[in-house]
């Protein structure tokens, strides 16, 4: 009963924490539903940890305490995964960022030696 | 200009060189006197050279931002260079520059009018999920901003000088945020909305975005994104 309090609360508090994130814009939409959809399958179970005894055993897992700690390992890898991901896009992306950058700054810099030339040939001209 | 404003045309791009430069040409016959800008978000085909090429402005991003993040691009141009009307308007021939004239028209009581299908005008149908979607969101939508609002995802706009000023500091860049969420955020901070019956086209070129196959997936991701609108300060 206790343990069911514990676990049962850590959900809630999380719960309340991403929708609060979400609120304030502080969390992009596709990571905000992510957590979101975990924790409706998280609370359930932390409420009634018998939930997956049924399909554990199915699967050949002694206990459905062991098939959530499993699944949640595999959860996290991929988590851990997609952020790896989504880094190396946004590296791809300063990386772009900067080239054009550079070839803006090449091109103001080529235009204003273009029309230093052209004044110091009307000062000699003149 | 148009009735006596200064008027910005902005047009989201994506890989649309083959409809792109009647877009332009017929945007600037129709409306002699408005600047057009066409925001290419890193198309891989010409459509930033075709469109310089039938005289609009082209602002080109390094790589794709989707159309939120092209919109918001087009609000600053319209802002800093002290445009008084911003109209979006689709690069792939769908929305008939005619109508432009209707929309300005209710800028001066309106903050942003809307060019909407189901209003009475023209023949567009659509079915399934698709249209459930389109139906939640118009009845939700409607009752925040006091408006019948028949057609909430059109991507064709007119804002106003106050509404220039917020979509150019806040514009979302996810997904369906350009449409569902701007409309939110608009009528909770009690700009007014107002739409304007339009008969819609078939594209010119090129692909649609949508395809039948995710209506289902549009009807769960637009119950997300209202959800999340709707909790959202
Ligand atoms: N800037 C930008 N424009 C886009 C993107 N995807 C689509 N568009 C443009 O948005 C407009 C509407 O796209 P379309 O596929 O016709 O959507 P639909 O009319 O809602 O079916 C067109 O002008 C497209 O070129 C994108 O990722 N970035
Ligand atoms: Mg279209």
């Amino acid at each position: 009963m206790k343990l069911t309090l514990v676990t049962g609360l850590t959900g809630l508090v999380l719960l309340a924490t991403i929708v609060e994130l979400l609120r304030r814009r502080q969390l992009r939409e596709k990571y905000g539903m992510l957590w979101l959809g975990l924790l409706f399958v998280v609370i359930p179970l932390s409420l009634f940890p018998r939930l997956l005894d049924g399909v554990a055993d199915l699967l050949g897992v002694a206990s459905g305490v062991s098939l959530v700690l499993f699944l949640g390992i595999v959860f996290l890898l991929l988590v851990c995964i997609h952020l790896s991901w989504e880094v190396s896009a946004l590296e791809e992306e300063t990386r772009t960022l900067a080239e054009e950058f550079a070839l803006l700054r090449a091109e103001v810099e080529a235009d204003r030696a273009e029309r230093a030339d052209r004044q110091e040939l009307v000062h000699r001209d003149g | 200009m148009v009735n006596g404003k200064r008027l910005l045309v902005i047009i989201p791009a994506l890989n649309e060189a083959g409809s792109i430069a009647d877009v332009v040409r017929e945007i600037r016959g129709e409306l002699p006197g408005v600047d057009v800008l066409v925001v290419d978000d890193g198309s891989a085909d010409r459509t930033a050279a075709v469109a310089a090429a039938a005289g609009a402005r082209v602002a080109r991003l390094p790589y794709n931002l989707g159309v939120g993040g092209a919109m918001r691009l087009g609000y600053r141009y319209a802002y800093d260079h002290d445009y008084d009307v911003a109209v979006q308007i689709d690069a792939d021939g769908q929305h008939d520059p005619r109508y432009v004239p209707k929309l300005v028209d209710l800028l001066d009581d309106y903050d942003l009018v809307i060019g909407a299908r189901f209003a009475g005008e023209g023949d567009y149908a659509v079915r399934g999920p698709r249209r459930w979607a389109m139906g939640m969101l118009s009845m939700v939508l409607s009752g925040l901003a006091g408006a019948t609002l028949t057609d909430t995802t059109s991507g064709f706009r007119a804002a106003n000088r106050r509404m220039i000023e917020m979509f150019a500091r806040w514009y979302p860049a996810e997904y369906l945020g350009d449409t569902v969420e701007t409309l939110v955020h608009a009528a909770r901070r009690g700009y007014r909305i107002q739409q304007v019956p339009v008969a819609m086209r078939r594209r010119m070129a090129g692909t649609p975005s949508h395809s039948p196959a995710k209506a289902m997936i549009y009807l769960g991701r637009a119950l997300a994104v209202l959800t999340l609108a709707l909790i959202r300060r």
